[in-house]
């Protein structure tokens, strides 16, 4: 740098020297020329500082573009996603509704069909057997037939309520697609973020939190290949509790 | 097992609470309560009313490992069997509801003959 400077000093001492000489000589055109190349070398001491006025230019409308998408992703993307996901908890929250009221309404009655069937069907046995007094016959012909007239419309109920587990699992799909989205969202926040944080020159190392260590809050369901230090079943909590005298 | 024992069954989750309860009533137990974390639940233990707690772990207000210690730490309550049924799968987390006296431990998802089994375990253990 400062052997630069002493250079461009020469330079210029030299080309005022020429100029002199030039017009003490009285030649005009040596002096123009020499004059011209003084402006010049302003030039190209401009054009460097515009080169590098430009880049930073460049560098800090970069960074506000990445400022501008990560603002726009706090302010409107995130809570949006917010609502997305929580919509998500209520579409399972009335799959599981729908199909859990289906099962309350259908067990009783499945116990019920059940237990007239073991019935009917003990009954007709000794029948059968020719060990039913004709009396007891004409009863279990009636009851048969009651039963029998019973049944369908139960059975009606019986599907009507299971076409309704069937289409509960709709959620799958609707959640999916939802949850889906929301991985969009979240890789387009990581990508600007790691933008942000090259712009802003920090070169520290990603760190990743120990995940066994510390605390013992709930973090609710493992996800199998993500979270370490968990236990796959049943099988190895009950081996785990044993080893511990359980 | 005695099918009129009184159950608090603790979820935040009402369909999980749901779940149980079906499976409880299953297996005969008609005598079964709800509380939605551990701040609920506890009062309601208090009560002296009941003969087994099933808790999940993660819950907002009071966790069910909060409240296991709560149980425990109570003089009334401290023998009160409870039994986990919970996401929360990691080794120091078991061990923890191990040292805090947690009776069973069950890893959702689980099925009904889990549950039965545990239950069954549970109340052998007491008559010993």
């Amino acid at each position: 740098m400062v052997q630069m400077e002493t250079r461009s000093l020469e330079q210029r001492l030299e080309q005022a020297r020429a100029l002199v000489a030039a017009l003490e000589r009285g030649d005009v055109a040596t002096a123009d020329r020499v004059v011209d190349e003084i402006g010049r070398l302003r030039e190209k001491q401009l054009f460097q500082e515009l080169c590098q006025l430009t880049r930073q230019l460049h560098d800090a409308l970069a960074s506000f573009l990445a400022d501008a998408q990560l603002a726009e992703l706090a302010a409107n993307d995130i809570p949006d996603a917010r609502e997305r996901l929580r919509y998500v908890i209520t579409l399972t929250e009335q799959a599981a509704t729908t199909t859990l009221n289906a099962l309350d309404e259908m067990l009783p009655l499945v116990e019920g069909l059940e237990a007239k069937i073991q019935s009917l069907a003990g009954r007709w046995g000794k029948f059968l057997q020719r060990e039913m007094s004709y009396r007891e016959f004409r009863t279990l012909s009636g009851d048969l037939a009651t039963f029998l007239q019973d049944a369908s419309p139960k059975m009606e109920t019986l599907r009507a309520r299971l076409h309704e587990v069937l289409m509960a699992q709709s959620f799958q799909d609707l959640s999916g697609q939802i949850i889906r989205r929301v991985i969009g969202l979240v890789q387009q926040v990581e990508t600007s973020l790691v933008e942000l944080i090259r712009f802003s020159g920090q070169k520290g190392e990603l760190r990743h939190p120990n995940p066994t260590s510390g605390d013992l809050a709930g973090r609710g369901p493992s996800v199998p290949g993500l979270d370490k230090g968990q236990i796959a079943n049943q099988d190895e909590v009950d081996d785990l509790l044993s080893s511990l005298g359980f | 097992m005695d099918k009129n024992l009184k159950i608090l069954v603790v979820d935040d989750f009402a369909t999980m609470r749901r779940i149980i309860k079906n499976l409880l009533r299953e297996l005969g137990f008609m005598n079964v309560a709800e509380a939605d974390d551990g701040l609920t639940a506890l009062p309601k233990l208090k009560t002296g009313e009941f003969d087994l707690l099933i808790t999940d772990w993660n819950m907002p207000g009071m966790t069910g490992i909060d409240l296991l210690k709560a149980v425990r730490a109570d003089e009334k309550l401290a023998h009160l069997p409870v039994l986990m049924v919970t996401a929360e799968a990691r080794r120091d987390q078991i061990v923890a509801a191990a040292q805090a006296g947690v009776n069973g431990y069950i890893i959702k998802p689980f099925t009904a003959s889990t549950l039965q089994e545990k239950l069954e375990k549970i109340f052998e253990r007491l008559k010993a």
